[in-house]
């Protein structure tokens, strides 16, 4: 208990301070299995959206299957990067590759076994959606799915290419 | 008091932070909140609650700046949702960490959650929905010495409601990508993944008759082999003897797990092949624990794991003690603007499992230390459970889309629950579900469900027959609103108690801005097992309001 009542106070008494909200730097799992760590997301200045999702979860693939239709036409139009981030354990991680083959999704897709990164970005329930700026700072997010959030989403989306 | 003042340097910490405007530094956090009423209820057997109104909350903080990172979570139980373990109880701040990189080393001290390889010997992890949560409470270093090679080690204690358990903790495991550690491999392709780890938990030996270990390892081998479309993932988990501690019997067998799956995938087409053998493989960091409490190893289901609510009212969960599985499954995509797929394309799975029982009983329920169960053994031997169902996916026009299911279900209730009925239940399940979009930001969603019972002589009927009726509306981005009935036909049980027919309505309605989410409901919920990720826990019926609050910044 201590060292963590002598870490904060170090803390609380040096200059923090912040700016805007970025993306903790956790170590993730490719499709193959390798280890990927989340400063290597990257989509050269042009905005990302990491959607946290999990193949039992039925809102997640209806929210990746809808924007699935018009991913093309959002990546022409503000070269969007989307990235799948499913939750899925041990017991369903080896069905996470056959599963975004079968939906035809073109999505990145890693997968977080352990709720690491979940845990990270406070997050309690999926479908749970984050939008990436240029510098990488997070600057919106959504819980939940239900029909025509998409569009919002894109929305946002554009603001930040204008 | 001192985790109080900890909570409250890091919110001083929050405020200063946002008071400045320079660099680094970024404070995120989220809140969770379930309450609900109990109103006694003899007709679905929901008991009186003397608090009438239950509440589960909890809140992360997380503190990041550079190769920092600090973090808490503040838990009340006031008291804890019936559903709940009675120990979860009062205020505590049973998570919090400090993490720190120093040129490639990565140190934790205080909680972590781990896991290593597929979980087989070691998974620390959290479920709150379930209310379960073991993480570990000590020390973790991670470290990557070269290229391709991921070292990871710790020492801890593990968390037991607002307790930590007796065990202490010690693992080390190590993962080379032989890929990225070897230059001349690095543009082969087939990659090639090899893992082990070892785990040891110390614990005293108080028995006054037995000698039992005090110091018991577990370890495990690994690999993950991909080469173009084909992947191949197993792993083999082995634990020294670890007799439970039991007063006039116990049994000093070791225990050991060995998990395989393979898969094929290419655009529009995905088949697995699994397959999992485990026998008195059930390791914990307090020797003869039982339920959820203090769990090291984690084997899940290898059974499909179903969302909708009739589908999932018999779920399977693995026997630790001993059990075969397998499971397969086929994903295929009809092209768009083919004969059978339509305009927008259809899909389909069909998935098949079976579960079954170890050759002569598993190695720990024997009294002959020396029984070896036969390795493989499927004719003739008990059946725990077998599932076969196919699902079909249709995008029929612009506004509708259609998923409809059937279910061919065996579930051994004695075994999975406990009971001592004699017999299996046989289900047979189907669902259909159709979307419609009313307009861009309107939808209507239905479910019709029917779960039928076969009446057979062999069988056991259980409760009998279900239907289930759900229409969802949804006004996006902000509304719901609900409307859920389960309907029971009414059954003599086995003490020839006559359950008269009934429903369980529930409505509910949910608004979400942005990050922030509520929901209320209202009506009776049905007795029965809620599963998350494989686990599973006991509900008990009850009638009353519910209202959950989430929140995250």
């Amino acid at each position: 208990m201590k060292k963590f009542k002598l870490i904060l106070c170090f803390l609380c008494f040096s200059y923090v301070s912040t700016a805007q909200k970025t993306l903790p730097k956790i170590d993730l799992k490719t499709l193959d299995n390798t280890i990927i760590n989340t400063s290597e997301f990257d989509n050269d200045g042009k905005p990302i959206v990491i959607s946290f999702w999990a193949t039992w979860c039925k809102p997640c693939v209806k929210e990746l299957s809808t924007i699935a239709e018009d991913y093309e036409d959002w990546q022409d139009e503000t070269g969007v990067k989307i990235i799948a981030v499913s939750i899925d354990d041990a017991r369903n991680m080896s069905k996470v590759k056959p599963k975004v083959n079968a939906e035809l999704w073109d999505y990145e897709v890693y997968c977080d076994p352990n709720g690491d990164l979940k845990r990270a970005l406070g997050i309690s329930s999926v479908p749970h959606t984050f939008l990436l700026n240029s510098q990488k700072e997070i600057v919106w997010q959504h819980t939940g799915y239900k029909d025509g959030d998409e569009i919002e989403l894109y929305e946002e989306i554009k603001k930040l290419v204008k | 008091m001192k985790k109080y003042s900890i909570l409250l340097g890091l919110i001083i910490l929050g405020f200063d932070a946002k008071a400045q405007d320079a660099s680094s530094g970024s404070l995120q956090g989220d809140f969770n909140l379930n309450a609900q009423t109990y109103t006694e209820d003899a007709s679905i057997n929901a008991a009186k609650v003397d608090e009438f109104l239950l509440l589960n909350s909890y809140s992360n903080l997380r503190y990041d700046n550079g190769n920092l990172t600090v973090g808490l979570r503040y838990e009340s139980y006031l008291n804890a949702l019936q559903d709940f373990n009675s120990e979860y109880q009062g205020n505590g701040i049973p998570y919090r960490f400090a993490q720190y990189d120093i040129n490639g080393l990565n140190i934790t001290v205080g909680n972590f959650y781990e896991q290593f390889g597929n979980g087989i010997i070691f998974r620390s992890y959290e479920e709150k929905s379930l209310g379960i949560d073991n993480v570990m409470d000590g020390v973790r270093l991670k470290y990557n010495p070269t290229k391709g090679l991921y070292i990871k080690g710790f020492v801890g204690t593990q968390r037991l409601y607002f307790e930590q358990g007796p065990g202490i903790v010690r693992g080390i495991d190590a993962e080379l990508n032989i890929n990225e550690a070897f230059k001349s491999l690095s543009n082969s392709k087939t990659n090639i993944l090899l893992g082990s780890g070892f785990i040891s938990r110390f614990q005293e030996d108080n028995n006054p008759l037995y000698n039992l270990p005090e110091n018991v390892g577990a370890y495990a081998l690994r690999t993950t082999i991909n080469r173009g479309k084909i992947s191949f993932n197993t792993e083999y988990g082995y634990k020294f003897n670890d007799p439970i501690g039991g007063s006039t019997y116990n049994n000093y067998a070791p225990g050991n797990a060995l998990m395989a799956n393979l898969s094929f995938s290419q655009r529009g087409l995905g088949i697995i092949v699994e397959a999992h053998r485990v026998d008195n493989m059930d390791f914990r960091s307090n020797r003869g624990a039982v339920g959820d409490q203090l769990t090291l190893s984690y084997i899940p289901a290898i059974t499909k794991q179903h969302v909708y609510t009739l589908a999932a009212l018999y779920p399977f969960s693995t026997q630790p003690n001993g059990e075969f599985g397998f499971l397969t499954e086929i994903n295929y995509n009809l092209k768009k603007k083919s004969l059978l797929g339509g305009k927008y394309g259809t899909q389909l799975v069909f998935n098949y499992s079976r579960v079954n029982g170890l050759n002569g009983g598993n190695s720990v329920l024997t009294t002959e230390e020396s029984h070896t169960p036969m390795f493989i053994s499927v004719k003739d031997e008990e059946l725990y459970f077998r599932d076969f169902n196919f699902e079909i996916k249709k995008k029929v026009n612009k506004k509708v889309k259609v998923n409809a299911s059937y279910l061919d279900m065996i579930y051994n209730i004695d075994v999975v629950q406990g009971k001592s009925y004699g017999k299996n239940i046989h289900s047979r399940i189907g669902i259909l579900e159709v979307n419609y979009k009313l307009k861009p930001k309107h939808s209507i969603r239905t479910e019709v469900q029917y779960l039928s019972i076969d009446k057979a002589k062999e069988y056991e009927q259980d409760a009998g027959d279900w239907a289930l009726g759900l229409i969802e509306y949804t006004f996006a981005p902000h509304w719901f609103i609900a409307v859920l009935d389960q309907y029971n036909n009414g059954y003599t049980d086995k003490d020839e108690v006559v359950h008269e027919a009934i429903h369980y309505i529930n409505l509910s309605c949910g608004y979400s801005s942005g990050t922030n989410r509520f929901e209320l409901g209202y009506g009776k919920k049905r007795e029965g097992i809620f599963c998350v990720g494989g686990v599973c826990k006991n509900v008990p019926s009850s009638n009353g309001f519910t209202l959950s609050v989430t929140s995250s910044f």
